[in-house]
């Protein structure tokens, strides 16, 4: 088993020139008309856990089924540790898999569930079942080793299902959407388990799934996918923080976007003239040119919401709160500006006995020119 | 109107299915010879057909070629069924779907016929089967039994979570390990319950066995038929009443069998 990788080593694909675990190169899967995946390409890195994000239909889940080995691609080519899974039937690859329906198999015992890779193996079935033994303790479920699945709760099912896919010790572990059948309390939890057991051992995961906050929250990178094609591929703070789409932006987080010109370039400075807010300042951006069309788009909790007017900021708008939801550790508020543009913000709700903006009120909102994210598609 | 119209349907429901029956069952103890007049109490009928060497012998040819091809019928009714529900594209496909269920709809007198005439002619040329008989009759029940267990067996299948065969497949298992590991105990209530109807309606036959068989290979359905030609005689009533114990504890084993494998989540 793989030492827990070393801290210079946490992000290889930083670096040039490093070896990826897993290579996804130029890979199309079609249903008879339907492109499902179209020429895909990704690296995967060892012990990585890399999430694939995107809505229903959008490929994910037959990118994972061909790494898997469950489809096979119409064209392209899958590597997994330096060999070609082209002619790999799905019982010889090292890879393993957890169903989103779990799969667990209802006339077989949690731990002859378990066990089950292991004897297929030609493992001796007492080493077998000491082997499966020591994967229920990891997920803490020893003492239900005897049980038959429909005898369990939905979270101590996910975790026969994770400790059946994890005791071969596979070089990778795919996993359609995990936690989907859990509810949200319990998901929470699990997320940050899941973590644990991945660093503690090491193995290259590859999840699949549609939940932003979940993959926000496992992922060492995302993959953004739409069309059978993939987006972006980031860290999670990349991701949300320079998306490069329009659509990236929409789909990870909530977003305000502004449409416009590019109008003016200066060394320290640029402007764009918005369609909605008229003229912003904003950092100068490489790649742009005078008179393109571009958005402009800021995340709502990046807007500052006051009653008088601030100081030494440019980007500066007049507006009226139009709805306020108060959510707790933080407030969302729709802010209707005098040209009748609708404003996401939100505010963190820091102060305990603070006096919160609310209702018809008038305010002033601001915005730093390091806020914006121009995006030209 | 709910009150009492409930009550009253089902009444008449239950009479209209199991009154036949019940007076069959009760004529069955009757004295007397004459079928319809009672003459009180007595179990001489079932004495009587103890000894009677006919009807014994072909309730045994019965029993066995009612086992031999719901076995048979099982087996290859499963197979079809997997064929048609796991592979997605073959050459005759549309074939097999059409074919495997042809003998559902085709009249008896036809299945009946055109099996007979094959035997014929395959005798003719190859020699084998030799002659009418058990054999023929095994083949022919297996024949369109198949189709019926195919139905049943198909409905499982595509019910059936096909990602447990995958994660098998995913856990190291080739597909034939696959099919015996997870597949079949997995439909196997319904496999059950498809060789319980199988070997109720081979059991039922006469249209199909009258067809095919042979001097000497008489089953139970064609005895009592040629019998009941002759007039209707008490004897009957009390095989027809040990042939409704049979099949009554029959029903309630298959159904507590299933009830038991729903619960266990299969």
């Amino acid at each position: 088993m793989s030492q827990p990788a070393i801290a210079a080593d946490t992000k290889p694909w930083r670096r040039e020139g490093a070896t990826p675990f897993i290579s996804v190169r130029g890979v199309t899967k079609q249903f008879g008309d339907f492109t499902a995946v179209a020429d895909v390409d990704l690296e995967i890195y060892k012990s990585e856990l890399f999430c694939l994000l995107g809505e229903s239909g959008c490929g994910k889940s037959t990118l994972l089924r061909m790494l898997a080995g469950f489809e096979q691609a119409t064209s392209g080519t899958i590597t997994i540790d330096g060999e070609d899974m082209a002619r790999v039937p799905p019982d010889r690859r090292p890879t393993n898999m957890m169903f989103q329906s779990y799969a667990l198999f209802p006339h077989m015992t949690v731990e002859k569930n378990v066990a089950y890779g292991l004897l297929r193996e030609g493992l001796k079935k007492s080493v077998a079942y000491e082997r499966a033994a020591e994967m229920l303790r990891m997920v803490k479920l020893e003492k239900l080793a005897r049980r038959r699945p429909d005898q369990l709760s939905g979270g101590q099912r996910q975790r026969v299902a994770l400790a059946r896919a994890l005791v071969k010790r596979p070089k990778l572990l795919l996993l359609d959407e995990p936690l989907g059948a859990l509810d949200k309390k319990l998901r929470e939890e699990t997320q940050f388990e899941l973590i644990k057991i991945q660093e503690t051992l090491g193995v290259t995961f590859i999840v699949v799934t549609h939940d932003q906050d979940e993959a926000m929250t496992l992922a060492t990178r995302i993959g953004v996918m739409k069309d059978g094609k993939i987006e972006q591929i980031g860290e999670p703070r990349e991701i949300y923080e320079t998306p490069n789409s329009r659509f990236v932006a929409d789909f990870i987080g909530s977003v305000n976007l502004f449409e416009g010109k590019v109008d003016a370039v200066a060394p320290d400075m640029m402007r764009i003239e918005t369609y909605e807010l008229g003229p912003v300042l904003l950092p100068p951006q490489a790649g742009l040119t005078l008179g393109q069309q571009v958005w402009g788009a800021v995340r709502p909790e990046r807007f500052a919401i006051s009653r008088s007017k601030p100081e030494n900021t440019p980007n500066t708008w007049q507006g009226v709160v139009e709805e306020m939801g108060y959510i707790g550790h933080m407030s969302q508020y729709r802010i209707r500006l005098s040209n009748g543009v609708l404003i996401r913000a939100s505010q963190s709700n820091r102060l305990r006995d603070e006096d919160p903006i609310s209702w018809d009120e008038k305010v002033w909102i601001s915005v730093q020119p390091s806020a914006f994210r121009v995006l030209t598609r | 109107m709910r009150g009492w119209f409930l009550p009253l349907a089902v009444a008449f429901g239950f009479i209209f299915l199991y009154a036949p029956i019940v007076s069959l069952v009760v004529f069955s103890f009757n004295e007397s010879r004459l079928v319809t007049v009672w003459g009180g109490f007595s179990t001489r009928w079932y004495g009587e057909l103890l000894r009677d060497r006919q009807i014994l012998g072909s309730a045994w040819i019965s029993l066995q070629v009612a086992f031999a091809s719901a076995t048979l019928a099982t087996v290859i009714g499963t197979l079809g069924a997997f064929v048609l529900t796991r592979f997605s594209s073959f050459t005759g496909r549309l074939l097999l779907t059409g074919m495997i269920t042809a003998p559902l709809v085709m009249p008896e007198v036809i299945t009946g016929l055109s099996l007979l005439l094959l035997f014929v002619s395959m005798e003719l040329t190859l020699g084998w089967p030799a002659g009418r008989g058990l054999t023929t009759i095994i083949i022919a029940h297996t024949t369109f039994c198949a189709a019926f267990v195919a139905v049943i067996a198909q409905s499982r299948l595509r019910s059936m979570d096909e990602s447990l065969e995958e994660a098998a497949r995913d856990l190291g298992a080739g597909p034939v390990r696959v099919f015996f590991d997870v597949t079949l105990p997995v439909i196997a209530p319904a496999l059950v319950a498809g060789w319980l109807l199988a070997f109720t309606l081979s059991l039922d036959d006469l249209v199909i066995a009258s067809f095919v068989s042979g001097p000497g290979a008489s089953t139970l359905p064609m005895v009592i038929f040629s019998k009941v030609r002759l007039g209707v005689s008490p004897d009957i009533n009390a095989l027809a009443t040990i042939i409704i114990g049979f099949v009554l504890v029959a029903v309630l084993i298959a159904g507590w069998l299933m009830r038991r494998a729903l619960r266990k989540g299969g």
